[in-house]
């Protein structure tokens, strides 16, 4: 070993068992935020994984761009426009975040405070959305952790009125629907319409509609939950950071600001989680 | 350290870039889908390796510049990035788990349907007057 090293040879050894040398060059603080960041990516991908494992076990499974289709104050179809819009919210929020760094590499107290400020009502308005998408789904559409009311037809077929009668209203294989539940005395009732099947080996069969697979709800909840417990955790933290740097604390140290080095790096990782989640969930 | 100037500019960049991509994805999605164009649809073979494409552009941005791995020292971006690849040996062994998951439930179904005339009973009937004693 102390052969590599030529001219600095046995004085390099001296010092690293004397201590005091950082490895890799970088702090232990941010040395492990970064392996904390690696065993968060490892959980999230387990959650993914498990995603994409049951999602292609399934016989069939909704369809994104149906599911996600709600915008606030607008009561048409929008598929996927307010996940966009989140997925913009967080994008923004990492970039405010990389200035409060550049700012705290500049020694400058204040620049510091403001960007943290705005890196906070990003995270705050990401958070706010996802309570918005939750309540659409578990209010509005019944979806929970062990029922999933959407589903997607496997045969083509024509939906039968309450006499049993053929309706206009006609389906292919693929489409997607949406069993409407309403309230009936403080019980959710639903409406299992009736169909017919017009073609392939079951043609002329009457059935109802199904709900769609269970994990469907489950995976949704508790994948988004988690990654909206890190974006909760992550505003606390930037915001107990902010008050200190306001408080002087990190001037003080003299390290540059690194701490607000640090806690980026984890909204980073909170953004990037996100790209994965947002692909996943509602892009395939 | 970058100068103020180039740390904004850096900055805008990568909003724009984060930003047009992002868009990018969606609009795949959206005319993949038939939202766009009614019943145009494009065939997932080419839209879901383009998506996760430029997912992983936007990873590896976030990682290099936002988190500043660029900058760091080779060693600890390889500690850190390294084990992930690990991730990669489980995205395979899953997903053909589920494969071959739902082709047994596929198989399943198939033999359900199947039309199989009674086989003819066994049971006691069949067995010999003198092994019966013996039970």
């Amino acid at each position: 070993m102390a052969s590599v090293d030529t001219h600095v040879g046995h004085e390099v050894q001296q010092e690293n068992w004397g201590g005091g040398v950082e490895p890799f060059k970088a702090s232990y603080g941010k040395l492990m935020m970064w392996y904390f960041l690696v065993s968060d990516a490892f959980t999230f991908a387990g959650f993914l994984i498990a995603y994409g494992t049951l999602r292609f076990s399934s016989m069939t499974w909704p369809l994104p761009d149906f599911v996600f289709a709600k915008i606030p104050f607008y009561s048409g179809e929008a598929p996927l426009i307010f996940v966009t819009f989140m997925t913009f919210v967080l994008i923004i929020s990492s970039v405010t975040m990389v200035r409060a760094v550049q700012e705290g590499h500049h020694g400058n107290k204040k620049g510091v405070v403001f960007w943290m400020l705005l890196t906070i009502l990003g995270g705050l308005t990401f958070l706010g959305c996802q309570a918005w998408e939750w309540t659409t789904l578990i209010k509005g559409e019944n979806v929970s952790v062990t029922r999933n009311p959407f589903g997607r037809h496997t045969d083509d077929g024509v939906y039968l009125d309450a006499s049993g009668n053929e309706t206009a209203e006609i389906f292919k294989a693929g489409d997607s629907y949406l069993i409407h539940g309403h309230d009936h005395h403080g019980q959710v009732e639903f409406d299992f319409r009736k169909y017919k099947v017009t073609s392939g080996p079951d043609a002329g069969k009457v059935s109802q509609l199904e709900f769609g697979p269970k994990a469907f709800g489950a995976l949704f909840f508790f994948i988004t939950g988690f990654h909206g417990f890190h974006v909760f955790s992550g505003v606390v933290f930037l915001f107990v950071i902010m008050l200190n740097a306001a408080s002087g604390l990190y001037h003080r140290r003299g390290n540059h600001y690194e701490m607000i080095e640090k806690i980026g790096l984890y909204w980073h990782f909170v953004d990037l989680v996100w790209v994965f989640v947002f692909l996943v969930f509602y892009l395939l | 350290m970058l100068s103020h100037e180039e740390g904004i500019r850096v900055v805008t960049r990568g909003l724009i870039l984060l930003g047009i991509i992002t868009l990018v994805e969606v609009a795949i999605a959206l005319v993949g889908n038939g939202h766009v164009i009614h019943g145009l649809y494009l065939p997932k073979l080419i839209m879901y390796p383009v998506m996760i494409g430029f997912s992983l552009y936007k990873a590896y941005f976030i990682v290099y510049e936002f988190m500043h791995m660029k900058y760091e020292v080779p060693g600890l971006a390889k500690s850190v990035l390294l084990p992930t690849l690990l991730l990669v040996w489980g995205i395979i062994a899953f997903f053909q788990e589920g494969g071959s998951w739902r082709q047994r439930r596929e198989q399943i179904i198939e033999k359900n349907k199947e039309n199989v005339a009674a086989p003819k009973p066994t049971g006691w009937n069949n067995v010999p007057e003198d092994t019966k004693s013996m039970l």
